[in-house]
C-alpha cells in the first residue's frame, strides 16, 4: 500500500516544537521535501535563525548551523566561500531578516551571493511575544503597538520581496503564501526553484513566505490562516518578481506564476 | 638567509598565509588597512578568498561560518570594529570554532584617534563580548614575532577550538624591520576536523554548529568544559620575554609596542648603574604569573607601564599578591611614552635622585 | 654602533623611500634596522618624517626620539627636530629651502643644496637621496655603494629607470660629505 503521507528523510522526524496551526512547520516540510527531490541531502548545510525557527537544526536532517540573530546569511556566505560545491541556506523570520539583519542580506544579494534564503514572513515577532515587526500592518495590533500600527510614528509594512527585487545579485525573487492547500504547492515550487538557482550557480535567491502566527496574533488557526489571506495578501502581493535571465533564454525552469 | 624588509601590517598577512589560512573576511578601518590591501591581492592568487564585508557584524559572523565549515580563518580591525564583533566573537566561543582576530589598536574611547594605543586590553583578555569566556591574547613586539605569532595564534586556535586574538597597534603595523622567513610556515599538518559542517557526504552523524543550550543544567556543563580549557590553556601556554631579568631589582613589565620602549629603558639604566629588567607578557592572556612568582623574592618592585590608564597593571597586581611595590606609567588617547619619561619614573621608584 | 637617524620635510620630498634606501642598505650589510613613519600629531600639515635605526645588537626601542642624525629637508622641520638632536649628533640639512638663522648648536651641522644638485641631477624627486648621500659620505655608518645597491629594492619595477639618477644623487652627496670630513668641520 502506498504510504500517502511520508516523513521526508531531510527531516529528522523530532517532532517540533511550534505552536498549534503555525505554518513554520509546512513550511520545514516543503523545504525538505524540495532538498529530498534534487538529491542534495547530503551536500547541504543549513543556518537557522534567532526566532521561533531556532531550533531548526534539530529538524532538518543535514549538516546545520545556528547564527546570531540576523547574521544567518554572514554565515552562510562563510560556508559557502569556503566549501563552493555544497549547498547553503538560511531560513530566518522577519525580525531576523528585516530588522536586526537587514543589512547582511541585502549585501548577500547584492554579492550574488550563491545562497538559497527562505524568508518567514508572519508580521509579527513571535518569540519574543508578539511585537512590532518590520512587516507588521498598518493598524495592526501587537504588544508594542498595542493600538495598532500608526504610519506616523512607527512606519509601514517593509516589502522585502520588492526590495530585493531591485538588487542586481538577486536572480531569483518571489512571494509565496501557505494559507491554503493550493498556496501550499506554489510555495514549493517557488522553493525549489530557489535551491535550482543555486545548484545552477547563478546568484542569490530568495522566497518570502506568508506565514502565520496564531498565538501572538490571538486567532485560532484557521482563523488567522483568513486573516493572512484577507489582510496580508492585499498589501504583500504574490508571485516572482525575479528569475535569472538563463530560464528564459534556454526556456528551463517552468516560469509559471506562484 | 633571507631577509626581507616588511611592514608589520604585511606581516600579519604573510604571517596568516604561511600559517595555512586562505580565508579573510574584513571592513576596512585605519591603521591596518595595509594588511587587508595586502591579502585583497595575495590570497586570489593562491587559491583563497578575500571578501569586504558590508559591516564588521557581518565579517566576523562570516569568519563565523568559513570557520563552522573547516577552514583556517581570521579577520582583521581596530578598536571600534573589534567592539562591533563582540557579539560574533561570543557566539563563536560558545560553538568552539577555531579563529584568528587581529586588532590593530587605536586610541579610544569613541571614535578617538588613529594613534597607538593599548586600551583594548580589558576587552581583549577579559571576555570582550557577553558571557564566561577567555580569548587567547597574543601581543607581538616585532615584524619578526608577528610572523611567528601568527602561526602560533591558527595553532593554538586549532587546538583549543577557541578564538586567538592577536593585539598590536599602529606603530607595530606601519614600522618595517626585516624578516627572516625561512623555516616559517610550510608543509604543516593542519589538524583534521570531524564536528566541521561540510555537508554530511556519506558521514552517518550530522554535524551541528551551535552554541544554544537551553537547559541551564546542560549550559553549565557547557561552561565548566570551556573552565577545563581555560584551566589547560592557563597551564600550558603562558608565555613571555624576559630582557635583563636574572639580576633585576627593578622590573619594567610592558607588553607590545610599549616593550620596545621598556627595552630601551633597561639598557638605560642598565648602563647608568641601576639593575633594571623587563617582564615583557607575550600571552596577555593567559597572563603569564610565573613569570612573577619566579622573580618576586629577588626584585623590589614593578613598574608597569602601557599605553592606557591603566588595565594590565591589574593583572601585575593580581600577580604579586601586595608582595613587593607595583607602580604606574600610563600616557592614553594615543601617546607613546619615551625611554626618557619612563627612565625618569623608574629612577623615582628606585630612589636615585635625579640631578638638575 | 647604534644610529638613530630622523629624516624629515613635506610629503613629496621623498622622505618615506629615502629612509627605506637606508634601512634596506644597513639591512643589506648585517646591521639590525628597523624603519617607523611618523606617527601622531605630526601626520598633519602635510609634513612627513620617518626614524630609521641602525645597529649592531638587537634594536630595543625603534622610536626615534632623540636621533643622533637629523636629515632636514624643509625649514619647519629643521626648526622643529633640529633641537632634539642628542649630543654629538650631527645634522645635514638641505640648504636650498632652509636658512638656519645662523644658530649655534654644540654638534656639526652641514649645509647641502640637495634641491639645487637634485635640479642639476635634471630630478628635484632625489633630492633627500643626496642629503643621505651626504650623510653616508661623512659617517661612513654603511657604504655608500650598499644604498646604491639596494636602490632596485626599494622602487618598485616600473621605477626602475629612475636608479641611474637616484644612483648620482647618492653620490654627489657622498662627494660632499666627504670633503666636509676631510675638511675636519
Ligand atoms: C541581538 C539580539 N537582539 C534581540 C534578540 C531577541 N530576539 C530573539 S528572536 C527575536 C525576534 C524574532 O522574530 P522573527 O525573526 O520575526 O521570527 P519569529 O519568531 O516570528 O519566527 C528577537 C528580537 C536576540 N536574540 N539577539
Ligand atoms: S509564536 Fe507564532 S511564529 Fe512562533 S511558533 Fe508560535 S505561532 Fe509560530
Amino acid at each position: 500500500m502506498a504510504k500517502i503521507f511520508q516523513r521526508p528523510a531531510a527531516l529528522t522526524g523530532k517532532a517540533f516544537h511550534y505552536c498549534p496551526g503555525c505554518t513554520h512547520g509546512i513550511v520545514h516540510r516543503i523545504i525538505a521535501q524540495c532538498i529530498d527531490e534534487l538529491g542534495i541531502r547530503e551536500d547541504t548545510i543549513g543556518v537557522c535563525p534567532v526566532g521561533c525557527s531556532v531550533f531548526a537544526y534539530e529538524y532538518f536532517n543535514c549538516d546545520m548551523i545556528e547564527a546570531a540573530h540576523g547574521r544567518a546569511p554572514a554565515v552562510a556566505t562563510g560556508v559557502k566561500r569556503v566549501l563552493p560545491d555544497r549547498v547553503v541556506f538560511t531560513y530566518q523570520g522577519d525580525g531576523d531578516l528585516a530588522a536586526i539583519g537587514t543589512a547582511e542580506v541585502v549585501h548577500a544579494a547584492a554579492r550574488g551571493e550563491k545562497i538559497t534564503t527562505i524568508f518567514i514572513n508572519n508580521a509579527v515577532f513571535g518569540m519574543t511575544g508578539g511585537q512590532m515587526a518590520p512587516t507588521t500592518l498598518v493598524g495592526q495590533k501587537t504588544t508594542t503597538t498595542p493600538k495598532g500600527r500608526d504610519r506616523e510614528t512607527t512606519g509601514s509594512p517593509l516589502r522585502v520581496a520588492e526590495l530585493l527585487s531591485t538588487v542586481e545579485g538577486a536572480v531569483y525573487v518571489a512571494r509565496v503564501s501557505v494559507h491554503n492547500p493550493a498556496s501550499v504547492i506554489r510555495a514549493k515550487k517557488a522553493i525549489k526553484k530557489a535551491f535550482e538557482v543555486q545548484l545552477q550557480g547563478l546568484g542569490f535567491a530568495i522566497v518570502e513566505v506568508l506565514s502565520t502566527c496564531p498565538t501572538n496574533w490571538g486567532l485560532s488557526p484557521v482563523e488567522a490562516l483568513e486573516w493572512l489571506e484577507k489582510n496580508m495578501v492585499p498589501i504583500f502581493p504574490l508571485g516572482e518578481f525575479r528569475k535569472p535571465a538563463e530560464w528564459d533564454k534556454n526556456g528551463t525552469g517552468e516560469g509559471a506564476s506562484c | 638567509m633571507a631577509r626581507v624588509l616588511m611592514k608589520g601590517n604585511e606581516a600579519f598577512g604573510e604571517g596568516a598565509i604561511r600559517a595555512g589560512c586562505r580565508y579573510f573576511f574584513g571592513y576596512p578601518i585605519t591603521p591596518q588597512s595595509e594588511l587587508p590591501h595586502f591579502l585583497a591581492k595575495r590570497l586570489p592568487e593562491i587559491g583563497g578568498v578575500y571578501l569586504q564585508a558590508e559591516s564588521e557584524v557581518s565579517a566576523i559572523n562570516m569568519v563565523y561560518g568559513a570557520a563552522a565549515a573547516g577552514a583556517r580563518v581570521m579577520t582583521s580591525s581596530s578598536s571600534p570594529g573589534i567592539s562591533l564583533m563582540q557579539e560574533g566573537i561570543s557566539y563563536i566561543v560558545g560553538a568552539q570554532l577555531p579563529c584568528v582576530i587581529i586588532n590593530v589598536m587605536r586610541g579610544g574611547p569613541g571614535l578617538g584617534n588613529i594613534a597607538p594605543a593599548q586600551g583594548d586590553y580589558f576587552q581583549a583578555t577579559k571576555g570582550g563580548g557577553h558571557g564566561d569566556y577567555k580569548l587567547i591574547v597574543l601581543a607581538p613586539a616585532s615584524v619578526q614575532e608577528i610572523i611567528t605569532h601568527m602561526q602560533l595564534a591558527f595553532d593554538l586556535a586549532d587546538k583549543y577550538r577557541n578564538p586567538v586574538m592577536v593585539v598590536g597597534d599602529g606603530i607595530l603595523g606601519q614600522m618595517m624591520e626585516p624578516v627572516d622567513l625561512e623555516g616559517t610556515g610550510g608543509e604543516m599538518a593542519e589538524p583534521s576536523k570531524p564536528w566541521a559542517t561540510t555537508g554530511m557526504r556519506g558521514r552517518k552523524e550530522r554535524n551541528i554548529v551551535n552554541s544554544l543550550c537551553i537547559v541551564p543544567e546542560e549550559n553549565e556543563k557547557n561552561n565548566l568544559q570551556l573552565a577545563a580549557k581555560y584551566g589547560e590553556i592557563q597551564r600550558s601556554e603562558q608565555r613571555w620575554e624576559e630582557y635583563g631579568l636574572d639580576d633585576a631589582e627593578w622590573v619594567l613589565v610592558a607588553f607590545g609596542t610599549v616593550a620596545r620602549v621598556a627595552k630601551g629603558v633597561v639598557d638605560k639604566a642598565r648602563k647608568e648603574g641601576i639593575a633594571a629588567g623587563l617582564i615583557r607578557p607575550i600571552t596577555l592572556w593567559p597572563f603569564p604569573e610565573k613569570a612573577f612568582n619566579k622573580v618576586i623574592d629577588q626584585v623590589k618592585g614593578f613598574l608597569t607601564v602601557e599605553m592606557s590608564l591603566g588595565q594590565m597593571v591589574e593583572d601585575v597586581r593580581l600577580c604579586v599578591q601586595g608582595r613587593q611595590p607595583v607602580r604606574f606609567l600610563g600616557r592614553p588617547g594615543g601617546m607613546v611614552p619615551s625611554v626618557r619619561e619612563v627612565y625618569e619614573e623608574l629612577k623615582k621608584m628606585a630612589g636615585v635622585k635625579t640631578c638638575g | 654602533m647604534l644610529e638613530e637617524v630622523l629624516i624629515a620635510g613635506f610629503g613629496g620630498q621623498g622622505i618615506m623611500s629615502t629612509g627605506q634606501l637606508l634601512a634596506y642598505a644597513g639591512m643589506q650589510e648585517q646591521k639590525h634596522v628597523a624603519w617607523i613613519p611618523s606617527y601622531g600629531p605630526e601626520m598633519r600639515g602635510g609634513t612627513a618624517n620617518c626614524g630609521i635605526t641602525l645597529s649592531d645588537t638587537p634594536i630595543s626601542s625603534p622610536l626615534v626620539t632623540e636621533p643622533t642624525c637629523l636629515l632636514a629637508m624643509n625649514q619647519p622641520s629643521f626648526e622643529k627636530y633640529a633641537p632634539m638632536v642628542v649630543p654629538g649628533g650631527i645634522i645635514f640639512y638641505n640648504s636650498s629651502l632652509i636658512n638656519t638663522g645662523g644658530i649655534s648648536v654644540p654638534y656639526p651641522i652641514f649645509a647641502i643644496p640637495a634641491n639645487a644638485i637634485a635640479e642639476e641631477l635634471g630630478n628635484v624627486r632625489v633630492a633627500c637621496n643626496v642629503l643621505l648621500g651626504a650623510y653616508l659620505g661623512y659617517s661612513k655608518v654603511i657604504p655608500v655603494d650598499a644604498a646604491v645597491r639596494a636602490l632596485e629594492k626599494v622602487l618598485p619595477p616600473h621605477r626602475h629607470k629612475l636608479i641611474p639618477v637616484n644612483q648620482k644623487a647618492l653620490e654627489k652627496g657622498a662627494a660632499l660629505g666627504r670633503e666636509y670630513r676631510k675638511g675636519g668641520a
